[in-house]
């Protein structure tokens, strides 16, 4: 790493550091043993010949094209050698919320074509294919004999399933489905690798038989011939175009013309349509959340993973950066002694744990009610995917917000695409509307809590994540208190009071003569805040147990910064929704007051350890892809040294000025 | 050309105004609204040249530059024959190259932006008659492009810590351009990397051995011939940004490069032959042209705005989602109440801007007019005030854009939609030409030494509330109305600069430092700063635009009237806590605003298409395919991508070199 010094003040910064980094970077990896894998895994990539970039022309002054077809070198090299790993280890990794494979963004640097291989088309096939589907499919796309995507979202048609139009009607005579798409709206639209990469397909259409519509399923579908890769006949498949970001990412679309599959082509784990056309029903049809639920549960994980890339660029660049003299003679302070900007920062990078320990307390409730399902229970299932849909909302709103502001914070440097904080950006942002839109998201928890509340008000007991209501039922404004507790609290009168504003407007709508549904629009504005507080007071409960449970478990220096960045976020978000609490509980101007004395405490607390916190995310310097986030501080070096790499600085002159420019300007001298 | 979606021309059918006159209106009348057709159409002479071929965002980084070149020159040939047939004047092409026009014939910037925006304006502000004879027809010709280069890679917001020297030498009468260090070079300016061959250099004016500060020089960097950069001169372009990929930033730095002393410009301080030194007579007629840009970026951030809200608004009425009641058909997503919180608080957002920006404008011309005839009076005033407007103009019009990329859902997200793109655009400006966070602050220090001396000195117009709310009687009692929403903000204003200066009293007195309690104070000073913006962008809103509705037909004052409340009310809403905090409102006055405000969106929702018509930007100049003004959003999607050259292929060549043999294990 060392081949250059390391920039002094980033020196000074970690001799002052008061905790044990490596211990802190266990506690992230979830122990020493899955550092050392994950540190294998990277040593491993990034060694293998070809997927270091080091002096290429970088990605972002390729054309949209070339980019795609480095993307696919890359993803290849990466892909063959992840694989020979994970035969070596015989593991799943891949499905549970670990950094261990994090390197593959670094080598990608955008979003690889081959993520919704691994990402939604394996699980698809895992979760809902019989056993003889499985044993046929499932061998073949693990060791990525064939590469697959899954195509549900429609040009026209996102949220609400029922209305894809896309249709699968069986042929009896022939036991196939006909596959069709029988407009311009209903071609497949957005899924990542369809357009170039994927030979096969998990397609999502209208099942008819014997003249009747059963809504949607999922069909295993070949779109490309595996020797040419040429689009089968009667296939329309192409790319979307580039977007804010997933350049990579080869999104597709794809169209039907009357195309033809076999009838054990329908993914027949829970319906199933037999030979004379028969549709048979699946028993359980909340069986099939599982997948849905699986993805959110690991944006979660993903998007703090993202925010840790993001704060480790912000805060070294802030060790490194100078500017101004508040006092005459002196020299200019580094940018991170200002306290505008650790209000910027160390929020964000107090995030980035929260959203783990969050997602990982996620992830085993998550695992805990899939064992339920599997022995018939399915009491857990609303009450899960509630929380998976605000969780997955709110943080990924929040992460977009906090990368946002650490790409602020670096000034006009963070605006440069080498900084790698916009393409950061593009990445995360996409999170806020993928796998379900926020707002939607966010009414699909309120419907859950305006349920609860009407259990609440007649006096039934309650799943354990909304059992807080019934607490502040009859509790107009709940008592202050100066603590963590006190703030959990206080969130939770936020959600009841909140809830109940909501509930009661819902009411007065109906009331008014609107029916339900109307009534329902018409207080949605309201519903959503209430969807935003409940998920508020879960995220500070949650983590603070969390951060508590570590902290107690780690030595004692660690325990205080891991303490500190935990009542750091309970204490910004309790300044930041002191409006709600001032309505909800019993807090004064005076305690508002002693809040934001101990908010400014604990930047000036988290300061002198805010390079070591960063460092522990051990990010290696081929993974941040930043120059301004680099381990050395390299940072004017870095920034002068990848824009010496642009074609356009290889020449002194460019052709341009022969062609249009000079004419130009002789054309004035005349 | 296709049919208009069913859906916008319904929703153009029951607009209760009419957006024509909203349109005059917005232009500042018919003359103007016409003069600005008239420049569309003189554009789409060429439309093919200019708006045709594959597009900008399928290209390589250098094919994108050589492509935005092509098209400024096309443009400029343009503009010249435009200027020479109607003997128009230089505001013209200002109008042309900046603002929407411009930004849009390259949706990411122009290599020549700078050229108009800083190089030429600096120049005719700060060079001599003589040296405005030598260089100004150049400019304006175009036979000369230049830059203008102050920010160096280590240094922005610090205008004193620039590196750059210029040392004079008398026995040769020349200055010595020099960049001592890597972080001296100067790294941003827009045009400089390979296009400029002139420029406006900021430097440390060394003489006799003394420096005297920064001060600006005209440095030629190009042969005018051959385009090879001077000896001495390193330049080239600093990379790919998340935006404005047309305007080849560049780098450039100095070898003791030797420039004629006559090339400092000399309209305030000189250095004469011998090398003595002449201080400006008034060095703050400089600050004119700062607060100059920081009106136009207000300017530039309602275009921006306009933009997002024009495609937000035609697909919320296109698209449709979701059935809200069972058996009918899907609604138009514009229909539903949390969608319509986005798309009209964003249009509410875009018309106090406007008239925000407006306003500023006329007190630019006021105070600088002032400043000319000697009386600084109300510099500082105009400073705090161009500073906080366009931290929360930026501010505001990358969040609205934001929120109405999102509520476009996935399509949003698409290039396509321009959404993308006019976000990278607006978010620039929050951190160039000032930070907004130092902005802020640059405000919060004016409004701590108008509360200190408020006893003292009269006030200024736009801080004379302070005095008014904080006189002993003044009610408090809080008042659901524009004016009582006002009033509050006022309040909270107040109270809070207060609150700010009690505590770093208290801390000074406790033995810290003015700078360091000055320091642990800024967060409060920002928000401090904030309210008072708001305070200003509200009652200005409301202000102008009811004096404007007196002369408005009925029916449109009456929808203006309601932008006017909503606005009111949305950032009530949003700032709840300052209100609960330092003001008598109460829970019952909250849930009767929440109910004010579902009322507003109600009444507001049949005119959203017209308020966004009004804007009248051409389906050349919005670039979006969701929110062209016949609403054909899926036709275009598909037409857009099928331009892509990986479409133009049915099989990319990376399957035969490197997915086969992988998939085939013989990788």
């Amino acid at each position: 790493m060392a081949e250059h010094k390391v920039c002094e003040d980033l020196v000074k910064e970690r001799k002052q550091c008061t905790f044990d980094v490596q211990e802190l970077i266990n506690l992230i990896d979830g122990g020493a043993q899955a550092t050392q894998e994950r540190k294998d895994v990277e040593n491993m990539v990034l060694s293998t010949p070809g997927l270091s970039s080091k002096n290429d022309v970088p990605e972002e002054y390729l054309s949209h094209k070339e980019r795609y077809e480095n993307a696919i070198r890359k993803a290849c090299i990466l892909s063959e050698c992840v694989k020979q790993y994970a035969e070596r280890h015989n593991t799943m990794d891949a499905f549970r919320p670990t950094n261990k494979y994090r390197v593959m963004l670094g080598v990608v640097k955008d979003v690889s074509p081959f993520m919704l291989h691994m990402g939604m088309f394996v699980p698809t096939i895992l979760s809902q294919s019989d056993p003889d589907q499985l044993a046929e499919w499932l061998p073949k796309a693990m060791s990525m004999q064939i590469l697959g995507t899954y195509a549900q979202t429609e040009l026209g048609h996102g949220t609400f399933l029922r209305g894809l139009e896309t249709t699968a009607t069986y042929d009896p005579s022939t036991e196939e489905f006909i596959i069709h798409s029988p407009s311009l709206t209903s071609y497949k639209w957005w899924p990542g690798g369809l357009a170039h990469t994927a030979n096969h397909c998990i397609v999502v259409a209208q099942l008819y038989t014997k003249g009747q519509c059963y809504g949607v399923h999922p069909f295993f579908v070949q779109i490309r011939d595996t020797e040419t890769h040429m689009p089968l006949p009667g296939i329309k498949v192409g790319e979307i175009g580039p977007k804010m970001g997933f350049q990579t990412a080869n999104n597709g679309f794809l169209g039907f013309d009357h195309f033809r599959i076999p009838r054990r082509s329908m993914l027949m784990k829970n319906a199933q349509v037999l030979k004379d056309g028969t549709y048979v029903k699946a028993k359980n049809e909340k069986a099939t959340y599982g997948t849905m639920v699986f993805v959110r549960v690991l944006i979660l994980t993903d998007v703090s993973y993202e925010l840790s890339r993001a704060a480790t660029i912000a805060v070294r660049y802030s060790a490194v950066r100078h500017q101004s003299q508040p006092k005459p003679g002196e020299p200019e302070p580094q940018i991170l002694d200002y306290v505008t900007q650790q209000h910027k920062l160390f929020i964000g990078v107090a995030t980035s744990h929260i959203f783990r320990v969050t997602g990982h307390w996620l992830w085993d409730a998550y695992s805990q009610t899939l064992k339920d399902v599997g022995k018939g229970n399915m009491d857990q299932l609303p009450e899960l995917h509630a929380l998976a849909c605000c969780l997955k909302a709110v943080c990924s709103r929040d992460a977009t917000a906090r990368i946002e502001e650490f790409r602020l914070s670096c000034g006009g440097h963070g605006y440069m695409a080498s900084s790698n904080l916009p393409i950061i950006n593009g990445i995360v942002s996409a999170t806020i509307t993928y796998e379900g839109e926020y707002t939607v998201l966010m009414l699909q928890t309120a419907r859950f809590l305006v349920k609860a509340w009407k259990q609440a008000t007649q006096g039934n007991t309650m799943t354990p994540t909304v059992s807080y209501l019934v607490q502040f039922f009859n509790n107009d404004r709940v008592l202050w208190e100066n603590t963590p507790s006190g703030i959990i609290s206080g969130f939770k009168a936020i959600a009841a009071g909140k809830t109940k504003a909501a509930y009661d407007s819902l009411h007065n709508y109906e009331k008014t003569g609107l029916d339900y549904e109307d009534a329902w629009n018409s207080a949605s504005v309201q519903l959503v805040n209430a969807s935003e507080a409940h998920c508020r007071a879960i995220l500070c409960e949650v983590s603070w147990k969390e951060m508590v449970r570590y902290a107690t478990n780690a030595s004692p220096n660690l325990g205080k910064v891991l303490l500190q960045l935990a009542e750091l976020y309970l204490v910004y978000w309790a300044l930041e929704k002191r409006g709600d609490l001032l309505m909800y509980s019993t807090i004064t101007r005076d305690d508002i007051a002693r809040l934001q004395a101990r908010y400014e405490e604990l930047l000036a607390l988290i300061r002198p350890n805010a390079v070591g916190i960063v460092d522990a995310f051990d990010v290696r310097d081929e993974i941040l892809n930043s120059t301004l986030g680099a381990y050395d501080g390299r940072v004017y070096e870095r920034l002068m040294e990848e824009a010496l790499k642009s074609p356009l600085n290889a020449e002194p002159v460019n052709q341009s000025f022969h062609k249009y420019l000079k004419p130009m300007m002789m054309k004035a001298k005349l | 050309m296709g049919k208009v979606n069913e859906d916008l021309v319904k929703e153009r059918a029951k607009c209760t105004f009419n957006v024509e006159e909203l349109t005059y209106f917005l232009d500042g009348g018919k003359d103007k609204t016409l003069e600005r057709k008239e420049r569309e159409r003189v554009i789409l002479t060429k439309r093919e040249e200019l708006f045709g071929g594959v597009p900008d965002e399928y290209l390589s980084h250098k094919e994108k530059y050589e492509n935005s070149m092509r098209k400024a020159v096309t443009l400029f040939g343009l503009l010249r024959k435009h200027q020479q047939d109607n003997n128009t004047d230089l505001t013209n092409y200002r109008n042309l190259l900046s603002g929407v026009l411009g930004a849009s014939i390259s949706q990411d910037g122009s290599p020549f932006g700078l050229h108009y925006i800083m190089f030429m304006p600096v120049f005719m502000s700060q060079a001599d008659e003589k040296q405005q004879e030598k260089w100004l027809h150049r400019a304006l010709n175009c036979s000369i492009i230049g830059s203008y280069a102050q920010t160096e890679l280590g240094h922005g917001t610090f205008i004193r810590g620039l590196e750059t020297t210029a040392t004079y030498d008398p026995s040769t009468q020349e200055f010595v351009l020099h960049s001592p260090t890597l972080t001296s070079y100067k790294w941003w300016p827009g045009g400089l990397g390979n296009t400029a061959n002139y420029c406006i250099v900021i430097a440390q004016l060394y003489s006799k051995g003394e420096c005297h500060g920064i001060h600006s020089f005209i440095v030629q960097v190009r042969d005018e011939d051959t385009h090879m950069p001077l000896p001495g001169i390193k330049v080239g372009e600093i990379g790919v940004k998340m935006g404005l990929n047309s305007v080849n930033n560049g780098f450039l730095g100095f070898e003791n490069v030797r420039i004629p002393r006559t090339n400092m410009l000399m309209k305030h301080a000189k250095v004469l032959e011998d090398g003595t030194y002449v201080k400006s007579k008034n060095n703050k007629l400089i600050y004119g042209a700062m607060v100059f840009v920081r009106v136009v970026i207000v300017f530039d951030s309602v275009n921006y705005l306009a933009k997002a809200i024009t495609v937000g608004a035609r697909y919320s009425a296109v698209r449709r989602q979701s059935q809200l009641k069972e058996g009918e058909p899907e609604r138009q997503i514009l229909d539903y109440v949390t969608q319509q919180d986005k798309i009209l608080s964003a249009i509410a957002a875009c018309y106090a801007m406007k008239m925000n920006a407006r306003r500023l404008w006329d007190t630019f011309n006021i105070i600088n007019d002032q400043l000319h005839q000697g009386n600084m009076e109300r510099l500082g005033e105009l400073h705090a005030l161009a500073c906080c407007l366009k931290a929360i103009s930026t501010t505001d019009s990358s969040m609205f854009t934001t929120l109405c990329r999102l509520a476009c859902g996935g399509h949003g997200y698409m290039t396509s939609s321009n959404l993308p793109p006019t976000y990278a655009l607006t978010t620039a400006s929050c951190t160039y030409e000032g930070d907004n966070t130092v902005l802020l602050l640059q405000t919060a220090r004016f409004l701590l030494k108008t509360w200190r001396q408020i006893d003292s000195v009269p006030l200024t117009p736009t801080v004379a509330y302070l005095k008014t709310v904080s006189a002993p009687g003044h009610s408090d009692k809080w008042e659901s109305s524009v004016e009582g929403i006002i009033r509050g903000f006022q309040i909270v204003s107040m109270r809070k600069i207060s609150s700010c200066l009690d505590s770093m009293t208290n801390k000074v007195m406790s033995g810290m430092s003015q700078e360091d309690a000055w320091n642990t104070t800024s967060i409060q000073l920002v928000s401090a700063a904030e309210s008072h913006s708001r305070m200003i962008v509200i009652s200005t809103f409301y202000e102008d635009m009811s004096k404007a509705m007196k002369t408005m037909s009925a029916p449109l004052a009456a929808v203006m009237n309601q932008l006017i409340e909503l606005y009111a009310v949305y950032w009530t809403l949003e700032r709840l806590g300052d209100l609960l905090q330092y003001t008598s409102i109460s829970n019952a006055d909250v849930i009767h605003l929440r109910s004010w405000y579902e009322e507003l969106l109600r009444k507001i929702r049949p005119n959203t298409i017209g308020l966004v018509d009004a804007f009248d930007i051409i389906d050349e100049l919005l670039q979006s395919t969701l929110g062209a003004s016949d609403g054909r959003v899926y036709e275009r999607l598909m037409e857009e991508a099928l331009k892509s050259p990986l479409n133009a292929e049915p099989v990319n060549q990376s399957f035969h070199k490197y997915l086969k043999p992988f998939m085939q294990g013989k990788l």
